[in-house]
């Protein structure tokens, strides 16, 4: 057993873990967070990502005691209250989802890609990016059309933030 | 996963002691360690996290000759500017290893010291006539690799950093299996002051190996045409559900071609 102790979402946690115990399983058997999920349990599926120290990691792939003392940020930890964030409102306007399971993944992995993307996005870079996060219903046409959306959103959010700062 | 006992190390000599608890495994970015536990592949009753010794992160690049930190991850490698200038091959092939979650966390010298027969990593290092240096040694990549999974590393040794001067030219080219997207093939090929290399990964039933009829073709003429009608022989290769030896065999010859082309580029 080992005392682990993060930041998940802006909020201190502590416990004490068995040291196989893996990310993804302090996240949602621990700690309640349920929204990150366990797809193929082999790393590829990509429906457990999170954001450790804000890179996009595999949470099925990391133990608990590994992260700790990092910072990571979840599903749960996206929204700003009742504010969506723009890269869910994203999701939610272009339908980018049919059965939900993968979604947490890929929303997780689509805010890490716009930010290491600052000058913008093409198709062709989004689904290049999206070769870690499996979804086995939406055939990809209305993920990569709402993460598209949502860079150039950020992309003016932070345009608008920079001249206001001006 | 089995039960395992977790270290983290402070440092090369701090790692160097807790590996001896039991049956120690070094980790890594544990990228494949972790996955491995997770089957029961790999169950070693302790595991030494090296992900947080300061000294093993990091790129230097002085003029041509080029230092990684063992601890440098494959998104890193992937983006350094000053390595993309020096030897864009190997960012480029950094920057095509797993998936971008992946390459926040695996890393180079968890690679060279894992030596999977379908790793990117080792045929740069082959190619590129790379030393690895651990915190006992400095071997020569020639002398590295010894076959499928299998090092010149000793049971305790640490691998710190990978070490080489970057060639006039190098390129790299993998076929990537459709569904894991590991090299079904890859060559990576060199054009340097010592002449030319080209090494071969995902192909060799013993891993990595360098490939002589390549080499000699690229030496007359490094160029894909110098290629045309070489063959490379079927009998060393590996054969399993995706390709045969002769398919894999062609493969070499047209990722070659491709490798050389980018090195041209």
């Amino acid at each position: 057993m080992s005392e682990v102790s993060l930041v998940v979402n802006g909020r201190k946690v502590s416990g004490a873990v068995e040291d196989r115990t893996l990310l993804v399983h302090f996240l949602r058997e621990h700690l309640g967070l349920t929204g990150t999920h366990v797809g193929c349990d082999t790393s590829q599926c990509g429906a457990c990502v999170v954001h450790v120290d804000g890179k996009a990691m595999k949470s099925c792939s990391m133990l608990a005691v590994q992260a700790s003392g990092s910072t990571v940020t979840t599903i749960e930890g996206l929204a700003n209250g009742a504010d969506l964030h723009p890269v869910q409102a994203a999701f939610k306007e272009h339908h980018g989802l049919q059965c939900g399971f993968c979604t947490p993944g890929m929303i997780m992995t689509a805010t890490d890609m716009i930010r290491r993307h600052p000058e913008g996005l093409d198709e062709a870079t989004v689904r290049a990016e999206l070769e870690g996060n499996i979804c086995r219903c939406t055939g990809y046409h209305n993920i990569v059309k709402a993460i598209l959306a949502a860079s150039k959103t950020m992309s003016k959010a932070s345009k608008s933030k920079a001249k206001k700062a001006a | 996963m089995y039960s395992v006992n977790y270290h983290r190390a402070t440092s090369v000599a701090d790692a160097a002691k807790k590996i001896k608890s039991g049956d120690a495994k070094y980790l890594a970015g544990g990228m494949t360690l972790i996955p491995a536990m997770k089957t029961r592949l790999a169950a070693p009753s302790d595991l030494v996290d090296l992900n947080h010794i300061a000294d093993l992160k990091g790129i230097k690049v002085s003029g041509k000759n080029v230092t990684i930190g063992a601890a440098t991850t494959h998104f890193d490698v992937a983006n350094d500017e000053k390595l993309k200038k020096v030897c864009p091959a190997l960012s480029h092939l950094a920057s095509h290893i797993g998936d971008p979650a992946v390459r926040h966390r695996g890393t180079i010298g968890g690679s060279v010291a894992n030596n999977d027969p379908a790793a990117d990593y080792p045929s740069a290092l082959l190619a590129l006539g790379a030393t690895i240096v651990t915190n006992k040694r400095q071997i020569a990549a020639d002398k590295f690799f010894k076959g499928l999974f299998e090092t010149a590393l000793k049971d305790d040794e640490i691998v710190t950093a990978v070490t080489f001067t970057a060639p006039a030219r190098s390129g790299y080219a993998k076929f990537p299996n459709p569904a894991s997207r590991y090299a079904m093939t890859g060559v990576f090929v060199t054009k340097g002051k010592d002449g030319v290399r080209a090494a071969v990964t995902g192909a060799g039933d013993d891993g990595v190996f360098r490939s002589k009829e390549i080499e000699a073709a690229l030496t007359r003429k490094f160029e894909a045409s110098a290629l045309e009608g070489v063959t490379v022989p079927s009998g060393s290769l590996m054969g399993d559900i995706h390709a045969t030896p002769e398919y894999r065999a062609n493969l070499v010859v047209v990722m070659a071609k491709r490798a050389v082309m980018a090195a041209n580029a």
